[in-house]
């Protein structure tokens, strides 16, 4: 082992790190502006041209802020707990190819932070250690509203956990490696999407879930507990919650653009011509952005879109819909892959998803005519 | 291939690295103005009542035991996931099977009002 080495690992694990903070402080503009634009408003735009200097006096303003710590909070618990969710989300971004390997400085350097074999079950691993620091902050700050907002967090997350670690496997059973670049490499004809329709479909709700967005924000319900596990945090520890659901928006985003939508590769179109990876290594990244930024413009179109789903139907929605779902479209992939036939994983997957819509509207219809 | 989780251990330094800046920051420049009510626990501006954390409905704890059923089948999956091409129809069978108990106990529970928030 050579200090290049480590070396390479610091300049990829900074640069990772500060593209996530530099695009957490523009997708709080982002989500602000867009969120805007569909309510007919205009956001923010005062501070530099269209806002761009907004999340910097943001940042300044949370700086100056002061910080309270109540005297009822276990103080050690309390001062770790943003710190150890911030940590999780941006680790999970660890494993996600930016671009294919490049030659430099006549070494290949692969554009991630590390290659792991195990790539999907290093992202579930990760995503559920993301759940402790949730628990901490409400468990530490020892009122009721943090108390059950932290609770409904844990809960919900780990619910939506299962089946989003059934889309790994999905997507594990398809590309059948568990290596992200080589899920990437594997959607070079087809996108997963394609593929496996409702599989993506529920990746994107769980993930919603996962990460506590809208309509899925039952930890941070304003009307019936304040903030959530974060009522009693202020100044940069607020910052700092406030940052890791962000960062993890991104992660995740950037998770289901390299599982799902083909990650840094060029759509099937493009295959042959400049604009493919092949040629250009460095259009790798900047599909990767796209993509990303369209997933996360999703999210925010979702919020503005959709009210909050109440509790109840939330966690039931998890655990009688999604999973048996999910696990049906594992054995319906296997069946397709096996048969080798790939034109039955996409039809008996969209059969499995009308199945479920249509068992849930009866259920729910059954429920509206009996009151 | 070992060495890379080296590499997700110097990531993870860089980030507590900036989480502490952060913390270190906000109470460096942030003002001090202490005061008896700002100690008190946010409750909508009511005088708080009772302790903060309270017996806890036992259907959190359900969940989170149901959780770790779930998700120790989950992970038994990804390794026939990675190995079920070469096992072909006797691994899918292999893995029906094993799915029948835990897919019993999921409907007993479903059954039983175990998924219920009433």
């Amino acid at each position: 082992m050579d200090w290049t080495l480590f070396l390479e690992w610091l300049i990829k694990s900074l640069i990772v790190v500060l593209m996530l903070l530099v695009g957490f402080a523009y997708l709080t503009l982002f989500e602000r502006r867009v969120l805007a634009f569909m309510q007919v408003r205009i956001g923010p735009n005062r501070a530099g041209w269209q806002g761009v200097l907004q999340p910097v006096a943001d940042a300044i303003k949370l700086i100056f802020k002061e910080e309270l710590t109540p005297g009822q909070v276990f103080q050690p618990l309390f001062t770790l707990a943003p710190i150890i969710t911030v940590i999780p989300a941006v680790v999970v971004a660890a494993v996600i190819p930016w671009g294919p390997d490049v030659e430099l400085f006549g070494r290949t350097i692969k554009l991630a932070v590390a290659d792991l074999n195990l790539g999907t079950l290093y992202v579930a691993a990760v995503a559920s250690i993301a759940v402790y620091g949730i628990v901490l902050a409400g468990w530490s700050s020892n009122n009721k509203y943090a108390m059950l907002g932290g609770l409904r967090s844990s809960a919900q997350v780990i619910s939506y956990e299962l089946s989003l670690a059934l889309c790994f496997v999905l997507v594990t059973l398809m590309a059948g490696s568990m290596h992200a670049g080589e899920i990437v490499e594997a959607q070079r004809g087809l996108w997963f999407i394609v593929l496996q329709p409702v599989g993506g479909i529920v990746f994107l709700i769980a993930t919603l879930a996962e990460v506590n967005r809208a309509p899925f924000d039952m930890p941070e319900a304003e009307q019936e507990l304040t903030a959530g596990y974060h009522s009693e945090y202020s100044g940069m520890k607020f910052a700092l919650f406030f940052m890791a659901e962000y960062i993890k928006m991104i992660a995740i985003s950037a998770i289901a653009a390299t599982f799902y939508f083909g990650g840094y590769r060029e759509p099937w179109f493009l295959a042959g011509t400049w604009l493919s990876v092949d040629v250009n290594w460095w259009l790798g990244p900047i599909y990767m952005l796209i993509k990303v930024t369209a997933l996360l413009f999703f999210m925010v179109w979702i919020r503005a879109t959709l009210p909050r789903m109440r509790y109840d139907r939330l966690m039931a929605f998890g655990w009688k819909v999604l999973l048996p779902l999910m696990l049906v479209l594992v054995f319906v992939t296997a069946v397709g892959i096996l048969a080798e036939a790939w034109w039955l994983i996409p039809v008996l997957s969209l059969a499995a998803g009308a199945v479920a819509v249509f068992l849930v509207n009866q259920a729910l219809t059954k429920k509206w005519q009996r009151r | 291939m070992l060495l890379e989780y080296a590499a997700i251990a110097t990531m993870i330094l860089v980030t507590a690295l900036v989480a502490v800046i952060a913390v270190v920051l906000g109470s460096l420049f942030g003002p001090k103005r202490p005061h008896a009510r700002k100690l008190l626990p946010y409750e909508s501006g009511m005088t708080p009542i009772g302790p903060g954390t309270r017996r806890v409905p036992v259907r959190f704890y359900l969940i989170a035991v149901l959780f770790i059923l779930f998700d120790i089948e989950i992970i038994f999956f990804l390794p026939w996931a990675i190995a079920f091409r070469e096992l072909g129809w006797y691994g899918f069978w292999a893995m029906v099977v094993f799915n029948i108990p835990i897919l019993i106990g999921f409907i007993y529970e479903w059954k039983k009002g175990g998924l219920e928030w009433e």
